[in-house]
């Protein structure tokens, strides 16, 4: 089954030599910038913001973090940034210090974050610290939850595994690794979990296409999701 | 790799005569001579393999129990299993990425295909993060029609594992019994949601349409003839001795290896704790209703099983008291920029839209005609963050991590799905039972494929 | 195949095809290659209300060796194409697939990396089945119209017969025209004939 190729995108800036009437640099209306009107393409997307909440955080989260801080000595080096939003707390941790903030805060009689919930990655491909490690954690004891981040670059994707931590973290660590790229140090067995084994390329990062054919029907082509123009 | 290869494991293979069959020959990998057999040749194997005891032997993917497409690599000596392996990722459908190139509103159709056996509580957990991030609340009779189809279909989730279950042991039986509740239970559904499963039901902001006329006496129906569907079970399962004898005992995972294994659901309360997020962590007004947690002590497969039974009762209470807290009232968000724009209506050709809408929005309202066109082609915008949502499904917290960056599509949805933290414990229940017990133990912990692999 | 590959055209042959053909749709022993969403209404079908074992196909095999039927219920996956083939190469002839489902048919909803776009780049497809799951209903008549096209296969010489003009394959007769009284005596009518050809 052979699909039948796309017509090759009309490139305005590559006009030929023979199409007199037409302005060089410009397309068949006059339009140099594509043929785009609906003034969507001109839409620049903010980077998140970088800030830390400013205290006091409100409900338990100012008590938990002020024990984070008397318990753990390398607190000020480790955390970055503590941010408060929807009601939820979340810790940004240096990649390396994860695995001891967790251990902390699973050790620590007033905290108690017995069960891990997973750890799972983001790409944010306009940082350069793009990829990020995601761990939830929830206290069974005193019913709450907290959220470690951490941020890495693509060229140098290190960070400290809770799997020694929390047992429970070995296949979300494979996976994060086979979607992703972020290689978790100390895991036991680190490999492809969801993709096949000799699998090149780790598909949940933003660069990576959605793969995917265009579709045909009733003569007309509608190409996949990730090549479709798209104004939001 | 250079082409006059010396080799000498290549040499050996070239070489040397494979022991096993002439159809199936044998090779040399890194874990050892791996032979492939293809019946009638066991003699040959056997013979092939004086030397070592041990025998790793693959119960590939495509098994009729086995759950679904759930690779187990177990090395066996004798009929014991010494190492247990789960390999999965074949049903991965990238699901998640999917999203991201799709609305919010859309979202609700792939994620529910993930875990295929609750498609509800996917849905519930995705709108309630998306809700969380949004900063709104559905109004309150679709709450309750949310907590309603939730728990008919973890009536549905329960039975099929029930069923399944009992297929793998060999109670056939059991097999044909859970379907038939099943299909009671979809016949409700397949009237509320207009499908049998993979319901896009639920939305951001509320559900898609009400309760059609006749739905309510449906449900009441099954309020009559369920609770002696379940007395049946009880008298099939509950006190067979061959049951007990495959299931108790077996698979038996302690409260402190749950917890470090980070199980959830069923199998954390057959060890004993009491956790379910409806009472712990209550969302949609869970903590208004009037139900038990059903616990076991006994940590092992039976134990699952009794709590997987006893959920079923308990579960059709909570119908019974959902449906007499209906209130009449709107049953998507009120704010029309979010707000799927009609409820739809049974048209000449199927299900389609309502008339009313169409007439409202050609003839009167210029500012509701902008919010369809804007709702359906680029859908609503969610301010930018991140949150992380759980609802207790029929197998246990459900996760869902969305993060927006402030556009129509989802940035990022994670789901945390209990099935795939489930498995984990495979290999701690396997190791050192039986061959016939790993499928026992596997079928307890009912892990469904599609949410393993997403 | 066999011998009855070897007998001479004729009014033996037909009814020799006939016989084997009925044989071969009566008890079509599926083999159980459900993988998702679509495998559960497979069950389903295969349960009390929606009985398959009224044609025959109670009996899904474990070993494809024995099976051959194989419903592909439900996305395959780039990991699971490979299973599949082999899946296929280990069920003796003669042999029947049907793509259960949008996802097994096309690919479906998910037109992404890690679904194989159709289970026919892997598999050669006797049957498509839509939906998105299809209703037990719905696997029903794709077996019932595979049963159709079982009961055409011609045998030995009459193997061109497919390809003479005007031949109508019994299978594309539409399930509301084929399973009325007319349809039915329609359908009697066109098997007397071929006997008596």
């Amino acid at each position: 089954m052979s699909t039948p190729e796309l017509p090759a995108r009309r490139d305005p800036s590559a006009v030929s030599a023979g199409d007199a009437a037409v302005r060089p640099g410009t397309d068949m209306f006059g339009a140099a910038f594509g043929g785009d009107t609906s003034g969507f393409g001109g839409l620049v997307k903010r980077p998140p913001a970088d800030a830390s909440t400013p205290r006091p955080y409100g409900s338990w989260f100012d008590e938990a973090v002020d024990v984070l801080q008397e318990e753990y000595s390398a607190f000020d080096d480790a955390v970055t940034r503590v941010v408060v939003d929807r009601g939820e707390l979340t810790l940004h941790v240096k990649p390396e210090r994860l695995a001891e903030v967790a251990q902390v805060l699973r050790d620590e009689p007033s905290l108690r974050f017995e069960l891990c919930l997973g750890v799972n990655g983001v790409d944010y491909p306009s940082t350069p610290t793009r990829l990020h490690a995601v761990v939830h954690l929830m206290s069974m004891t005193y019913r709450r939850r907290i959220r470690l981040e951490t941020a890495v670059t693509a060229e140098d994707p290190h960070v400290a595994s809770v799997s020694h931590v929390y047992p429970t973290a070995d296949f979300h660590e494979r996976e994060t690794w086979d979607m992703f790229g972020i290689v978790f140090d100390g895991h036991p067995a680190l490999t492809r979990i969801l993709m096949p084994d000799d699998w090149e390329g780790h598909p949940q990062r933003k660069d990576y296409p959605l793969g995917g054919v265009p579709v045909e029907y009733k003569g007309a082509q509608v190409p996949p999701p990730d090549e479709r123009r798209a104004y939001a | 790799m250079s082409e006059t290869t010396t080799d000498p494991a290549v040499e050996d293979v070239l070489l040397d005569e494979p022991a096993g069959d002439a159809y199936a020959g044998a090779r040399e990998t890194t874990e050892g001579t791996v032979y492939t057999v293809t019946g009638g040749d066991w003699d040959s194997v056997l013979s092939a393999v004086d030397d070592e005891e041990r025998i790793v032997v693959n119960m590939g993917p495509q098994h009729p129990s086995t759950h679904g497409v759930l690779r187990l690599v177990v090395e066996l000596e004798g009929e014991t299993v010494t190492s247990a392996r789960t390999v999965i990722g074949y049903l991965h459908t990238g699901i998640e990425k999917n999203l991201e190139y799709r609305n919010w509103t859309q979202g609700v159709t792939f994620v529910t295909r993930m875990d295929y056996l609750s498609p509800i509580f996917n849905e519930t957990g995705y709108c309630l993060a998306v809700e969380k991030l949004l900063g709104i609340e559905p109004p309150p009779r679709a709450t309750v029609l949310r907590v309603l189809t939730m728990e008919l279909n973890r009536i549905a989730s329960h039975m099929v594992a029930l069923a399944t279950g009992g297929m793998e042991l060999g109670a056939l039986t059991a097999m044909t019994n859970g379907f038939r509740e099943r299909e009671l239970v979809l016949d409700a559904l397949e009237m509320i949601t207009g499908l049998r499963m993979n319901h896009a039901y639920v939305r951001p902001g509320g559900v898609a349409q009400d309760l059609p006329p006749g739905a309510e006496e449906k449900i009441r129906e099954l309020l009559e003839i369920l609770p002696e569907r379940f007395e049946g079970i009880d008298k099939l399962l509950v006190g067979n001795p061959i049951w007990k004898d495959r299931t108790v005992g077996v698979g038996h995972l302690d409260v402190q290896g749950c917890i470090a294994l980070g199980l959830t659901g069923p199998i954390l309360r057959a060890s004993g704790l009491p956790w379910d997020l409806r009472k712990t962590d209550p969302y949609c007004g869970y903590e208004t209703y009037d139900f038990d947690v059903v616990t076991s002590t006994r940590a092992d497969s039976y134990g699952r099983f009794l709590v997987r039974v006893g959920e079923l009762r308990e579960s059709l209470k909570i119908v019974e008291q959902a449906l007499d807290r209906l209130e009449p009232g709107p049953v998507m968000v009120e704010d029309t920029k979010i707000g799927w724009p009609a409820q739809l209506a049974i048209g000449s050709d199927g299900m389609g839209q309502s008339l009313d809408h169409v007439k409202k929005i050609m003839g009167t309202s210029m500012e509701a005609l902008i919010h369809h066109f804007k709702l359906v082609t680029e859908g609503f915008r969610v301010p930018p963050g991140q949150v992380y949502t759980a609802v207790e499904s029929p197998r246990g917290e459900l996760g869902f991590h969305v993060v927006s960056d402030g556009g129509t599509r989802p940035y990022r949805v994670h789901v945390r799905d209990p099935s795939f933290t489930n498995l984990q414990a495979t290999s701690a229940m396997c190791e050192g039972g039986m061959l016939a017990d790993a499928i026992a133990a596997v079928a307890g912990i009912d892990p469904v494929m599609g949410g393993v692999d997403r | 195949m066999g011998l009855e590959e070897k007998i001479p055209g004729g009014i033996v042959l037909t009814s020799v095809e006939k016989v084997v053909n009925w044989s071969r749709k009566s008890s079509l022993w599926p083999a159980t290659f459900g993988l998702a969403c679509c495998a559960i209404e497979m069950m389903a079908t295969g349960a009390g209300r929606y009985d398959l074992a009224r044609f025959g196909m109670e009996v899904f095999r474990a070993s494809p060796r024995q099976a051959d039927l194989m419903i592909v219920a439900g996305r395959v996956s780039q990991k699971m194409a490979p299973v599949v083939r082999q899946v296929y190469d280990q069920m003796p002839e003669p042999k029947w697939v049907i793509a259960m489902g949008v996802c097994a048919s096309s690919g479906g909803m998910f037109n992404n990396y890690a679904i194989v776009q159709g289970v026919d780049h892997i598999v050669p497809v006797d049957m498509y089945l839509p939906g998105c799951p299809p209703r037990p209903e719905m696997l029903l008549d794709a077996i019932l119209k595979l049963h159709d096209k079982i009961m055409d296969e011609p045998l030995g010489v009459n193997a061109r017969r497919r390809e003479l003009p005007g031949y109508q394959p019994r299978e594309l007769v539409a399930s509301s025209a084929r399973y009325t009284p007319e349809g039915k005596k329609a359908a009697r009518e066109a098997f007397r004939k071929e006997l008596m050809r």
